[in-house]
């Protein structure tokens, strides 16, 4: 399967997204420039974390113009699968292949951590690797994480099964603090109603070795790996 | 075609949680201004550019409030000024 990696000017996770792909699942990966038109036949499209354009204006509202996010939305629409990661939710969010926004974190504090994320939904193409319910450990890097999105939206996501991850208190955590950035009845990750377009704050690409850490993330590019190779 | 000034006001929905006002409202409140009830940080932008007349201008720039200088998920907008270059 081969995966084709956005780099904007100021992606700084894309390097790590390869590394998942070609190292931990031993998959094809190309690096594909924002101002490229041509998705170069990639099964699955990965909209990699940092500080596209500088966050200016508002995070990924500028990379969500960029030329080769029209063959990325086209992708999505056909029903390709397409992963934004941090700064790549915020960048789907913007070119409205997922409802909803990410504003600045309640705290105001840029936050760098290991948290802990319940998976509400296993059944979409990128989760089935999980457990309904299982607790996973991701790291999160980022300031701009808070979704937010109306009530009827947000009822909407939680009755159709949208909401995929969520902050959910581990047994060392206090009830109050599990939360790291004020986010919407705790979202850390939704689906499109399709199902092929996945947005999630935590980084998955920062978790697939044991070296680093518990190495959660790898069963999301492994689900991915066996749908769509099925 | 002439040349105008656009400015536009972009502020966070009301009742959406606005953290960064409320920690300038609790600086103020430190201060010593205590009547300040609550604080909303958004964006000035101003636009100069070519329409044919002031109601031209104050169009475009609202179009381009709703398709780019304003999320419509969070924020609203207001044109605060159109004035002739």
């Amino acid at each position: 399967m081969k995966f084709g990696i956005v780099t904007f000017p100021g992606s700084n996770c894309d390097y790590d997204a390869y590394r998942a792909v070609v190292d931990a699942l031993g998959e094809e990966a190309v690096y594909l420039w924002h101002k490229e038109h041509d998705l170069q036949g990639a099964d699955v499209v990965i909209l990699p974390g940092g500080f596209s354009y500088g966050d200016y204006l508002r995070a990924g509202a500028i990379a969500a113009l960029s030329p080769i996010m029209n063959e990325v939305v086209q992708h999505a629409r056909r029903g390709g699968p397409v992963l934004g990661i941090c700064n790549g939710f915020q960048i789907a969010c913007e070119a409205h292949l997922l409802p909803g926004a990410l504003l600045r974190n309640a705290s105001l504090k840029f936050v760098c951590a290991p948290i802990t994320l319940r998976v509400e939904n296993a059944t979409t193409r990128f989760t089935t690797g999980y457990q309904e319910g299982q607790l996973i450990t991701l790291p999160i890097a980022h300031g701009d994480g808070r979704f937010s999105a109306d009530d009827e939206t947000l009822d909407r996501l939680e009755g159709e099964g949208q909401v995929v991850f969520r902050y959910a208190p581990d047994r060392l955590q206090a009830e109050e603090s599990y939360n790291p950035n004020g986010s919407m009845r705790d979202i850390a990750g939704i689906v499109n109603q399709e199902g092929n377009v996945l947005g999630m704050m935590p980084h998955p690409e920062r978790a697939v070795e044991p070296l680093l850490g518990r190495p959660d993330g790898l069963a999301l590019f492994e689900s991915l790996l066996q749908r769509v190779a099925a | 075609m002439s040349r105008f000034r656009v400015a536009v006001h972009v502020v966070p929905r009301r009742g959406l949680l606005d953290p960064q006002g409320k920690a300038v409202a609790d600086a103020l409140h430190t201060l010593g201004f205590r009547d300040v009830a609550a604080v909303h940080v958004g964006r000035h932008l101003v636009l100069e550019l070519d329409a044919r007349d002031a109601a031209g201008a104050r169009a475009a720039a609202r179009e381009m409030c709703e398709r780019l200088l304003a999320n419509p998920v969070t924020e609203d907008f207001s044109i605060a000024e159109v004035s002739a270059e």
